[in-house]
C-alpha cells in the first residue's frame, strides 16, 4: 500500500502545495475544482521528476513551525533597524563580505537557508562556494562579523539541520 | 458587521497600508541613495518583503471582510514573492560577482567566488 | 479615513517608482539597471494591490500575479545573459 502511495506521489509534500494552490487561485472549493486540482496535483511532479535531485522530506514539522515565526519575527524587527540605517546619515554603515562555514550537505537545506538569509532584512547571500562548504553574504552594517556568523548559525542553521536531519 | 468593528476594520486595513507604503518606501530611498550596487541589493528584498507583504495582508483583511468566504488569494503572490525574492536577489549578486562591480564593502575575500 | 491612507500611500508608492526610474536610468553598472527594474515591478504589484482596495475589484489580483511571475522570469533571464552571454544554453 505504502508503496503504491510512493510510485503514485513521488513529491506528496509538493502535490499537496500544488493542490492547495490550485484551490486558492480558482478561488473555489467544488468539487470539480478539487478533482481537477488533484489530478494537478499528481501528474505536475511526475512531470518534473527529473528535476528535483532528492526527495523533499521535512522530519520535524512542529520545528518547521517555529522557525517560520522566528524568520516572520526576524523580518519586522530587522526592517525597522535597516530602515532607519537607509533613512540614517550614510557614514553610520559598515557593509562588509562574511563567509558563514556551512555544516549542511543537503541542497534543499542550503537553499533554505540561503533564502532565509536574503529574506531578513540586512543580509543578502551572495554566493555559494564550489565545494558547497561556505556560504558568502553581504550584510549592510556588520560591527562585528563572529557575532553575525554565530547568530546565522544557532538561529537558522541548527533548526533547518533538524528539519532536514542532515 | 457593526459599525464599531467596521471602523475598528477600516483602522487596521489603514495602518497596514500606510506602514507598507513607508517601507517600499524606504526601500527604494536606499535604492536610490547607498553607495554601491551590493548595498543597494539590501533595498528591494526588504522592500518585497514588508512592503508589499503588509499591503497583501491589508487587501486580505479588506475582502475577507466584505465577501462571504475568507479572501487568501493574496497569500499567493506573498507566497511567490517570498520564494523567488532571494533567487533573484542571489542571480543579481552572482551578475555583480562575474562583472566585479565596484563596492565600498570590506571583509571576506570574494575572489573564491568568482560568479557561475 | 481609508480613502486618505490609500491617497498617502499612493503618493509614497509613486515617489519610490520615481526613485527606481532613476536608478534605472543612471545606472552606474548593468545588475544596477537589472536591480531597479526589479523593484520597479516589486513596486507596481503594491501599487496594483492598491488599485484593487480603492475600486473594491478583485481584478487586479490576477494582473499582479502576472506581473509577479513576468517580473521574476525577466530578472532571471536579464542576469542569466549577464552571467553566460546567452539566455537559452
Amino acid at each position: 500500500m505504502k508503496r503504491a502511495i510512493g510510485k503514485m506521489l513521488p513529491h506528496p509534500v509538493l502535490s499537496v502545495v500544488l493542490l492547495l494552490i490550485w484551490l486558492l487561485l480558482v478561488k473555489s472549493m467544488a468539487w470539480g475544482h478539487v478533482a481537477l486540482g488533484a489530478i494537478l496535483a499528481v501528474f505536475i511532479p511526475r512531470l518534473t521528476a527529473r528535476l528535483w535531485m532528492e526527495e523533499i522530506y521535512f522530519h520535524r514539522y512542529r520545528v518547521l513551525v517555529r522557525l517560520i515565526g522566528i524568520v516572520l519575527w526576524d523580518i519586522l524587527v530587522a526592517s525597522i533597524v535597516v530602515t532607519r540605517l537607509i533613512l540614517g546619515p550614510g557614514t553610520a554603515l559598515r557593509p562588509r563580505f562574511v563567509v558563514v562555514p556551512l555544516d549542511m550537505t543537503n541542497p534543499y537545506a542550503i537553499a533554505m537557508l540561503a533564502s532565509i538569509i536574503s529574506l531578513t532584512p540586512g543580509t543578502v547571500s551572495v554566493s555559494l562556494s564550489d565545494d558547497n562548504k561556505g556560504l558568502l553574504l553581504h550584510g549592510l552594517n556588520v560591527p562585528d562579523a563572529e557575532e553575525l556568523i554565530r547568530s546565522v548559525k544557532t538561529r537558522y542553521e541548527t533548526p533547518i539541520k533538524e528539519i532536514f536531519e542532515c | 458587521m457593526s459599525a464599531m468593528s467596521a471602523m475598528l476594520l477600516e483602522i487596521l486595513v489603514s495602518l497596514f497600508l500606510l506602514a507598507s507604503a513607508f517601507f517600499t518606501l524606504a526601500g527604494s530611498i536606499g535604492l536610490a541613495r547607498l553607495p554601491d550596487f551590493y548595498t543597494r541589493l539590501h533595498g528591494p528584498t526588504k522592500a518585497t518583503t514588508l512592503g508589499v507583504g503588509g499591503m497583501l495582508v491589508a487587501s486580505v483583511l479588506y475582502f475577507s471582510a466584505r465577501g462571504e468566504w475568507l479572501s487568501l488569494n493574496e497569500l499567493l503572490i506573498t507566497m511567490f514573492l517570498f520564494i523567488t525574492a532571494p533567487i533573484s536577489a542571489y542571480l543579481l549578486a552572482q551578475a555583480a560577482l562575474h562583472l566585479r562591480v565596484r563596492d565600498v564593502s570590506g571583509g571576506a575575500d570574494k575572489s573564491k567566488h568568482p560568479g557561475q | 479615513m481609508l480613502a486618505a491612507a490609500i491617497t498617502i500611500a499612493l503618493a509614497a508608492i509613486s515617489l519610490a517608482m520615481l526613485l527606481n526610474l532613476w536608478r534605472l536610468l543612471c545606472g552606474p553598472d548593468l545588475p544596477d539597471r537589472i536591480l531597479a527594474l526589479d523593484t520597479l515591478y516589486i513596486n507596481t504589484i503594491a501599487l496594483l494591490v492598491l488599485l484593487g482596495i480603492h475600486f473594491d475589484s478583485l481584478v487586479y489580483f490576477e494582473v499582479s500575479l502576472l506581473i509577479a511571475m513576468m517580473g521574476f522570469i525577466g530578472t532571471v533571464v536579464f542576469s542569466k545573459y549577464v552571467l553566460r552571454g546567452d539566455v537559452i544554453e
